[in-house]
């Protein structure tokens, strides 16, 4: 009796094993069109021309809308709704040239009357668009022909087929305008079809679609927002791949298991020790400097982002042509240096401030380890963890705050220094007459001259702790082709991606 | 029965005999010895640790267990150990504390709603299950979102939480007492409510107390450990069981010593204390397994 | 007995609407300004105020909160600001996966516990009693995210047995919804489980000890079918009313095991709500939640009066 129970139990585990082998089996071999990606937030609703969460144009970005123009992988300024474009002599007058037979997913035509209504809508006074800024230049939108429109600005903008490119720019039908946020009808070559709310998204192939056809016929996106729960994912093979893998910590692990590609690109994320430019006494340079001499950056990037990502000495991204690379020795990692500053500024024995960290790892490891760096010239710093809302309301809306670390993601953004009362409440007319040179600019040449003024004042004066430029962890399956390397904009752009045989 | 004596509820046990039996069972002795080794822990921290959690060296990050570093090292390159030690302290204050609420405002509500009944005992009851109906974590999170996390937070979620059971477990107590003789005797006497419920009641649920206080105080441990597992409890540089749990986690598959040290104190501090209740609750009275 | 029906009834409604107050006095003095999280730090300021008016935000408090119970009385829970859905439909997606995991975590716990409990009792004293007893107080001892993160990574990382988290939906099929809310259910109902061994073996001992059992016994009934036929039914009254309790906890309080899972389940919903001041999700789902518990209050309250008639005179002096 005893022997046949257990033989019995014996044959129930054999087959529990076999079963649970062909399932793996099942799921490596069957012939792949559709993909499962991990991201971390989920976006609040799916209108980009409405709300400023990345995870909006992570979702939607030239998979179900596409714009006039759209940014490539590289950074690029490449053509999409428009087939081409012209700029009159005095750089006012831009006319587009559309493509026709294209079609939204609702089955309407699009054509130029699309486009004025989507930009007079992004630039009118009831708009919500976060990007507002962006459209500030129009004077007008005019339909020349259905397949023809002429953008007039009031002075020249050097990067304004850049601007139309951004995911706040898109195009949109009147007709559907308004429902966007929950049912997304777009011209691009996938189409929404399914929003389980803080699960997923799916979204299918669209037979209609005016250019090359995507090779996935479904692309399923997943909103793991926790980086442990990403790791588990990953290796228990739930998802096909993260465009940006949230755990750095595990890089080294998962670039070891064949099963998956890493890849490890750039972002337009300035990850700075933003500093509060107009409290005491970050109103002293000397102390500004002081702690610029004692940050260890590479000692932030092994800790906090376990050595992925490139140190910055300024307040741009580092594989842009303008950027200058020499500035990251202006103030070398010196304590002596740094202690002498800080007592030339009256505090000989350092100081107590405080710290305020939002959720992301780079800013609360970062902070820690930052924290622990200042205390050895004297300033205890007093770690706050905050969420994102009382960041805004503390930090963003009241300036209430002596540090944090906030990862700068939009693209080119060094204006942001000219801002009034922009949180760091940094102000300089010298600054300011940089960028007013460099909107006017339209020669190459002469705008990188200009962006390097730019870095090179904000360094000197060191307004901010310039710490490292974000890296994009992509990890996907081996056999996953045509992911984004970089991140130039914040995007999954799924429209190159297929599966090897 | 003979009238004069009153006061006592059961026969009257010596310290003596509460020792004796203290000392024949396990439970209690096992429970005591852990918890013990555990308060000590806490308390060595505060002047000695092996090694300092404050200075961070990254270069000695992911250290495997070793005769140099007990428990290993963390992503930072501190000592697991220590900060293992400086958790205990942190989540016995919180636990504690939150404990102290519970009792300090509980048991006043408990044993006034059952002093007085009627509407007042209905509303402080309905009131109670209002605040019972809300998770604690719910309520940590709604205390986080006003006034930002840190160890303060989630005392008083915790604390909080605790006092619905303490008034619900006191009512019940003093309900079962009032109808008593003694008690009678004492309002035939003329003594007011509060004065009975000073002199009689609460000394007859004091028992009681103490081994519900056990209770709470090992889930108080739990709760603060998965308060700051999600990020709302105790901030660095403290450091806490939970949160070293969390950031083990994406760490797993490679520094699992990272992941099993803070759980197994967890797991043992916890353990210690409930094994010391259910001790306490045999040795103090075996009846109240039944009045409850 | 109407009189006691309706007298409670009135309670509950009063506990309810000064809940409600509560609730939405304490979302009020929350800081943070949901239309400025939406547009986040490049928007313009009158791209912000544009949202705000949109989302209503500029009405006064006492209009706001007349609107939200107004709308709760006929059954409308507002629309959502972030997900611009109504706030019913979230609460009934997500009820499709707390419910089920709710349920199955409690029957599993039943499950595991009620025989278990049991055995304990009928061995009484026994050493396996006693080991048992040490088990499940490890049960108790256990946090359950811990346990969870070791599930996770035996079953899903190594034997790859089950999903590591994420719910696929039912539409995909009851077998594949199951298998990837076993883990969270296992970690749920462990310590569940545990404390209702317990609290079965306790009841079952203290009906074992009252008069009628031990006439039943003295009559020449087998110890087990006393056991069977006279003590578990007696028993059953405090095992349901932990249940009850458990139930009401599963439903919401699940938050940290629906994040080391990622579920899409209600507690989640509401932790993302207040990050991201949804104040119409949260107070709506909060109200929901403490609705539910109050009622099921209410249910046990009036199964004992319906047991025992002496606790309709009194005014609740009923030892709970």
């Amino acid at each position: 009796m005893k022997i046949l129970t257990n033989l019995a139990k014996t044959t129930a585990l054999a087959a529990a094993l076999t079963m649970s082998a062909s399932f793996v089996a099942i799921n490596a071999w069957a012939a792949k069109t559709d993909v499962t990606l991990g991201m971390v937030l989920e976006p609040p609703h799916l209108d980009p021309t409405a709300g400023a969460a990345a995870a909006i144009d992570e979702v939607v970005y030239a998979n179900i809308f596409e714009g006039l123009t759209r940014i490539g992988s590289k950074g690029e300024v490449l053509p999409a709704l428009a087939e081409s474009w012209t700029v009159s002599d005095d750089g006012k007058v831009y006319t587009f040239k559309l493509h026709t037979g294209v079609k939204f997913h609702d089955g309407s035509d699009f054509d130029a009357s699309d486009v004025k209504f989507s930009l007079d809508r992004a630039r009118g006074e009831k708009s919500t668009n976060a990007q507002k800024a962006l459209f500030k230049g129009i004077e007008s939108v005019d339909v020349v022909d259905p397949a023809t429109v002429k953008i007039t600005l009031s002075a020249p903008a050097g990067n304004f087929t850049f601007n139309l490119g951004w995911g706040d720019a898109v195009i949109v039908a009147p007709e559907t305008a308004d429902s966007n946020k929950t049912n997304p009808v777009g011209t691009g070559p996938f189409k929404f079809s399914k929003w389980a709310k803080g699960s997923s998204i799916e979204m299918v192939k669209s037979d209609s679609y005016w250019g090359k056809p995507v090779a996935l016929s479904k692309a399923t996106l997943r909103f793991i927002p926790d980086p442990a729960a990403a790791v588990s994912a990953m290796l228990a093979g739930d998802v096909d791949g993260f465009a940006n893998f949230p755990a750095p910590e595990s890089i080294p692990q998962l670039k070891a298991d064949p099963r998956f590609k890493v890849v490890i690109g750039s972002t337009e994320g300035e990850t700075i020790l933003s500093t509060n430019n107009k409290k005491a006494p970050w109103t002293d340079i000397r102390v500004r400097q002081a702690v610029a001499h004692a940050i260890n950056r590479q000692a932030i990037i092994d800790g906090a982002m376990f050595g992925l990502g490139t140190p910055i000495g300024t307040h741009f991204a580092p594989h842009h042509p303008a950027y200058k690379a020499d500035l990251i020795n202006t103030y070398p990692y010196d304590l002596d240096k740094a202690k002498a500053l800080l007592a030339e500024a009256g505090f000989p024995n350092g100081f107590k401030a405080v710290i305020k960290l939002p959720p992301p790892s780079y800013a609360r490891r970062g902070g820690e380890i930052v924290a622990a760096q200042l205390r050895k010239i004297g300033i205890e710093l007093e770690i706050v963890p905050v969420e994102w809302a009382q960041w805004l309301d503390q930090v963003f809306k009241k300036k209430d705050f002596d540090l944090t670390i906030v990862s700068h993601t939009e693209p080119q953004d060094i204006n942001i220094y000219a801002r009034k009362d922009y949180y760091f409440q940094y102000s300089s007319d010298t600054f300011n007459k940089i960028m007013t040179d460099l909107n006017l600019a339209t020669d190459q040449a002469e705008r990188y001259k200009l962006m390097g003024d730019a870095q090179t004042l904000i360094t000197k004066e060191a307004v901010n702790g310039y710490m490292f430029e974000l890296a994009k962890a992509g990890v996907w399956n081996a056999k996953l082709k045509g992911m984004w390397e970089n991140a130039p904009v914040q995007a999954t752009d799924l429209t190159g991606v297929s599966w090897a045989e | 029965m003979s009238a004069p004596v009153i006061e006592q509820l059961d026969a009257p046990e010596t310290w003596r005999d509460v020792a004796k039996k203290a000392l024949h069972n396990r439970s209690f002795l096992t429970g005591l010895i852990i918890t013990t080794v555990i308060l000590a822990l806490a308390i060595i921290s505060f002047f000695w640790t092996p090694w300092s959690i404050t200075e961070l060296d990254i270069l000695l990050k992911l250290k495997k267990p070793s005769l140099e570093h007990w428990f290993g090292t963390d992503h930072f390159g501190r000592d697991i150990f220590s900060m293992i030690m400086i958790g205990a302290r942190n989540s016995i204050a919180v636990a504690l504390v939150a404990v102290g609420i519970g009792v300090l405002f509980g048991v006043p509500i408990g044993c006034w709603a059952a002093a007085k009944g009627g509407y007042a005992d209905e509303v402080l009851m309905r009131t109670n299950d209002v605040i019972f109906a809300f998770p604690a974590l719910l309520s940590a999170v709604m205390i986080t979102a006003i006034f930002g996390p840190g160890a303060i937070n989630a005392i008083l979620a915790i604390g909080i939480f605790n006092i619905p059971v303490f008034a619900r477990i006191s009512r019940g107590a003093a309900l079962s007492i009032w109808p008593r003789e003694f008690i009678m005797a004492a309002e035939v006497a003329g003594k007011g409510k509060i004065r009975i419920t000073a002199e009689h009641i609460l000394p007859n649920m004091i028992n009681l107390l103490l081994v519900q206080g056990t209770i709470q105080f090992s889930l108080g441990i739990l709760a603060e450990a998965g308060l700051s597992y999600v990020g709302l409890g105790t901030q660095p540089p403290m450091s806490s069981w939970g949160r070293m749990l969390n950031e083990a986690q994406t760490m797993m598959s490679f520094a699992p010593h990272m992941a099993i040290f803070p759980g197994l104190a967890i797991v043992v501090t916890v353990l210690g204390l409930n094994l010391l209740g259910d001790g306490l609750r045999d040795v103090l009275d075996p009846r109240l397994r039944r009045e409850r | 007995m109407l009189h006691y029906l309706l007298k409670k009834l009135l309670f509950t409604a009063i506990t309810l609407w000064v809940a409600s107050m509560v609730i939405f006095a304490l979302l009020e003095i929350v800081p943070g300004d949901p239309a400025q999280l939406m547009l986040g730090i490049n928007a313009s300021a009158d791209a912000v105020a544009a949202l705000r008016e949109q989302m209503g935000l500029d009405l006064p408090l006492p209009v706001r909160y007349g609107a939200w119970i107004g709308g709760l009385l006929q059954g409308d829970f507002g629309v959502s600001y972030t997900y611009s859905v109504p706030v019913s439909e979230l609460v009934g997606e997500r009820l499709w996966v707390s419910l089920p995991l709710a349920i199955m975590a409690l029957v599993l716990s039943t499950v595991i516990a009620i025989p278990v409990g049991l055995y304990s009792a009928s061995r009484r004293g026994t050493r396996t009693d006693t080991g048992i007893m040490a088990f499940t107080q490890l049960g108790i001892a256990i946090p359950n995210f811990w346990f969870a993160l070791l599930m996770v990574y035996l079953f899903a990382i190594w034997l790859q047995w089950v999903p590591a988290g994420g719910f696929p939906g039912w539409d995909q099929g009851l077998f594949k919804g199951l298998k990837s809310l076993i883990l969270p259910a296992i970690a749920l109902a462990l310590p569940q489980a545990a404390i209702l061994s317990r609290v079965t073996r306790s009841a079952l001992l203290d009906v074992m000890g009252e008069d009628y059992i031990r006439t039943a016994r003295a009559k020449g009934l087998t110890a087990r079918a006393v056991l069977w036929r006279h003590a578990l039914r007696n028993a059953l009254i405090p095992v349901l009313t932990i249940l009850g309790l458990q139930f009401a906890f599963l439903l919401a309080g699940t938050i940290i095991i629906e994040n080391v899972f990622y579920l899409p389940g209600l507690g989640r919903l509401i932790f993302q709500a207040i990050s991201q001041r949804d104040l119409i999700v949260v107070e709506s789902v909060v109200i929901l939640l403490v609705a539910t518990v109050i009622f099921i209050n209410l249910l046990v309250d009036l199964t004992y009066a319906l047991v025992d008639p002496r606790l309709r005179q009194g005014t609740g002096r009923n030892a709970s």
